[in-house]
């Protein structure tokens, strides 16, 4: 493998007594679509916030490109993010906006584009997973579930990013809709031939997005291998959740 | 003596925890101030903050206004008459309505209804991850979000009070004249020859600073709720009363700096 899109090592973070992650080792190679599974409150979501730089880690280094984005200025570490396209869980999509201007929005943020011309092109990004021009004009609160992600999935792919999040793509939605969303998901990330990062419980939406997988417990990535391999991994932490056994070695913490 | 020492404890903890929340508050209205100074700028979230702090509180900011105003006349027509003064009601009404009234009650009004709408609003994108959500598509939250509610609130309530002012006394007037046989005439020229230039300006400062901390408090603990709806709630709950407090303590700071001799 050559140098990795995304270098993390010794990455730790702690709110309070409690650690999330406890020295996080992970490469993630160019073009890869890499899916982290883990149990709820594993730190899926806050490795990454600290990628995304909207929590700050407590030690640790993580490199995009080589370049070690944790000393970076605020601008270059601004520029670094801008790199990066975010669907969130729920979407977060801007309610007081209509639909086309959230799909514009960081295209109006970084000057690319004038409202007319933004306003064209979020309508084109719209065609891309799936929608109607014309749902532009609808505000989010509108739309249903699985529209709502896909304009969220359009806002993301928007700026053309060469590295793609997603935080539990398919949460909220049936499976056909988790179906659909997982294929645009595919299909933007091969026509943009970003890097992708996808964290999810969904096993059925591991498999669709993955090339490649990972398993945080106990704040440490326990496995990482093909996501083909997921459901026959031979490791006993990852056999476990990918079966969704109540026994084995993984407690659930039921109470505090 | 443990017990001592435990009151002791539990003061010094609640003294650093209001010493780390003044400072916390303090960092938020200097980095949300200096987003105000520098660019890029966003001149149609300060239109829409001004029309959300400004024009939509025209209303109830009216009501209380005139209301205020035909009261103080009837209570101090009243009062007076005990003193045979009833001459001054013009005067009592104009003074206290632009030097205090206009800008305080104008400011707990707009506490309870933009600030509280601030901080639900804010809130939500907070627990939504939409605040989130601006910070990967290239947009500083503080800049986009606080900076001009900030300075909206600042504008918006002076041009709310001189509406208030206005309403104030003309509800003065109404009372006065409709209800306590003043002459209108009168009444006007007794209202004009007495009021003086930093009468106005006074409340209209006062309503400046009284904006500003309006739009302080909603964005703050808005912007750092926590928890679901639950967080909004409280978060709401917490600016419209932390504006309301601090509205009352820095009229006392801004009256004795204006009028103490």
């Amino acid at each position: 493998m050559g140098d990795p899109k995304i270098r993390i090592r010794g990455l730790r973070k702690a709110f309070g007594a409690k650690t999330v992650l406890d020295g996080i080792d992970l490469d993630i190679a160019p073009g890869t679509s890499m899916v982290v599974i883990g149990g709820s409150g594993s730190g899926k979501s806050v490795l990454l916030k600290c990628i995304l730089g909207l929590i700050e880690p407590d030690a640790g280094v993580i490199e995009v490109d080589g370049q070690d984005i944790l000393k970076l200025a605020r601008r270059a570490r601004e520029a670094a993010r801008a790199r990066i396209g975010m669907l969130f869980q729920n979407g977060a999509l801007f309610d007081s906006l209509p639909v086309w201007e959230n799909v514009a929005f960081g295209l109006l943020a970084r000057k690319r584009a004038g409202r007319a011309r933004a306003r064209e092109l979020a309508g084109g990004i719209l065609a891309q997973v799936g929608l109607a021009e014309s749902v532009g004009d609808l505000s989010p609160d509108e739309l249903s579930g699985g529209m709502q992600k896909r304009v969220a999935l359009a806002r993301a792919i928007a700026a053309q990013p060469d590295i793609m999040f997603f935080d539990e793509p398919t949460t909220g939605l049936d499976p056909i809709m988790g179906a659909v969303i997982d294929g645009l998901i595919v299909d933007c990330v091969k026509r943009l031939g970003s890097t992708a990062v996808a964290i999810t419980h969904d096993m059925a939406s591991a498999s669709r997005i993955g090339d490649a997988a990972a398993m945080i417990h106990g704040g440490r990535i326990v496995w990482t291998g093909r996501a083909a391999d997921l459901l026959e991994s031979g490791n006993p932490l990852v056999d476990q959740f990918t079966h969704g056994r109540r026994e084995g070695p993984i407690q659930m913490e039921l109470r505090r | 003596m443990n017990r001592l020492l435990d009151g002791l404890a539990a003061l010094g903890r609640g003294a650093i925890g209001a010493c780390r929340a003044i400072g916390r508050m303090a960092i938020f209205a200097l980095s949300a101030l200096s987003h105000l100074l520098r660019p890029p700028f966003y001149p149609r979230m300060l239109g829409r903050a001004l029309v959300e702090i400004g024009y939509f509180s025209l209303p109830v900011v009216a009501l209380t206004a005139i209301f205020t105003g035909m009261v103080l006349a009837l209570q101090s027509f009243t009062g007076f008459a005990r003193f045979s003064a009833q001459g001054a009601v013009a005067s009592i009404v104009v003074l206290s309505v632009t030097r205090e009234l206009g800008p305080v009650l104008a400011g707990l009004m707009v506490a309870g209804r933009a600030g509280a709408a601030m901080a639900a609003e804010l809130g939500t994108m907070r627990v939504t991850d939409q605040i989130d959500a601006l910070s990967t598509l290239s947009t500083n939250p503080m800049k986009y979000l606080v900076a001009p509610r900030l300075l909206a609130g600042a504008i918006a309530l002076p041009l709310l009070v001189v509406v208030a002012d206005i309403l104030g006394v003309m509800g003065g007037f109404i009372v006065s004249t409709i209800k306590l046989g003043f002459n209108p005439y009168a009444y006007l020229h007794s209202t004009l020859s007495f009021v003086q230039a930093g009468d106005v300006v006074s409340g209209l400062v006062k309503a400046a600073v009284f904006g500003f901390i309006i739009a302080l408090m909603g964005s703050y603990h808005g912007y750092h709720s926590r928890g679901g709806a639950e967080g909004v709630g409280s978060a709401t709950t917490s600016a419209v009363v932390a504006a309301s407090i601090l509205i009352l303590a820095s009229d006392y700071v801004l009256t004795q700096m204006f009028f103490a001799r």
